[in-house]
């Protein structure tokens, strides 16, 4: 069992991933996605965000909220219990002022982004392409030439 | 009861994502640059199991399990796809995380992912005061 500490391996993690496609649509009729949490939040916290995002439909994406805090709490329980050794997922470079600017910023374009593009790797890249839906997969193709395009201009200084 | 089953998803995904470091910033890197597979192979491995589930619950005809029809259909195309897909692409190598990383990021203690948070709150609010003039 001791691979269970350790990062999992792609053949474990990427079908269980899958799973959640069909746990989460046959369990509790929803369709996998994140992103839409984020107008979730906007909507408690300010009553001019819940003014701007009018048509946010409640009664499918309301659960989302609930899943982000699950995930949160899974991430406690695996950096606490499940590690063999203490996990590290930022640069140290990011614990600084301009540090945090940089992730407010890109922060932005995935907020920003993920609202225009209606959806996110979790709902066009694991669902959106599990259900064979061309947009997602126009979508998903766009993410990765929006990620490679940055990782490419950021080569070149 | 019902919030409840979504909180135990979110911790079963938050856990699966953790341990799989799909929320490294180091992965991502990795990933745009081609360095190593990991990020593609999960993505594809899950898209694959994903499919091929939906395939089986079409055959089998399967329904919720509180006997309702299962809802689920594609997406209307627009331009937003295609724009704010190639935005959030550079926010994710930037930041390192997509939406549900952003949380698991938090969770695992790395407390900058509040400033990706933050940021992502005000996009998704920018987004909503600005789509009226958006190309759709």
């Amino acid at each position: 069992m001791n691979w269970f500490f350790e990062p999992w391996n792609w053949y474990i993690a990427g079908p269980i991933i899958g799973l959640f496609v069909p746990a989460v649509l046959i369990i509790s009729n929803k369709m996998l996605g994140i992103s839409s949490a984020f107008d979730h939040i906007c909507m408690i916290a300010s009553p001019d965000a819940k003014k701007a995002i009018f048509n946010f439909k409640e009664k499918e994406n309301s659960w989302k909220l609930f899943f982000v805090i699950g995930i949160t709490i899974g991430a406690i329980i695996v950096s606490k219990f499940l590690s063999s050794a203490p996990l590290h997922f930022l640069p140290e470079h990011y614990y600084s002022v301009p540090g945090y600017a940089k992730l407010f910023a890109g922060g932005i374009l995935v907020g920003f982004g993920t609202r225009y593009a209606n959806g996110c790797t979790s709902g066009h890249s694991i669902f959106g392409l599990s259900i064979l839906s061309s947009a997602s997969l126009k979508a998903t193709l766009s993410f990765f030439a929006g990620g490679l395009l940055y990782t490419f201009i950021v080569s070149l200084f | 009861m019902k919030n409840i089953t979504y909180i135990i998803f979110g911790i079963l995904f938050g856990i699966v994502l953790t341990k799989a470091e799909v929320i490294s910033w180091f992965r991502i890197q990795n990933m745009f640059q081609f360095k190593e597979l990991h990020m593609y192979l999960i993505i594809g491995s899950a898209v694959v199991v994903g499919a091929i589930s939906i395939q089986i619950i079409k055959a089998l005809k399967v329904k919720a399990l509180n006997g309702e029809d299962l809802q689920y259909g594609e997406k209307k195309f627009t331009k937003g796809f295609i724009i704010g897909g190639m935005m959030f692409g550079f926010g994710w190598a930037i930041t390192g995380a997509c939406p549900g990383p952003i949380f698991a990021q938090i969770g695992a203690g790395e407390y900058p992912a509040f400033f990706t948070l933050a940021g992502a709150l005000t996009g998704s609010y920018l987004y909503h005061s600005t789509k009226h003039k958006l190309p759709q």
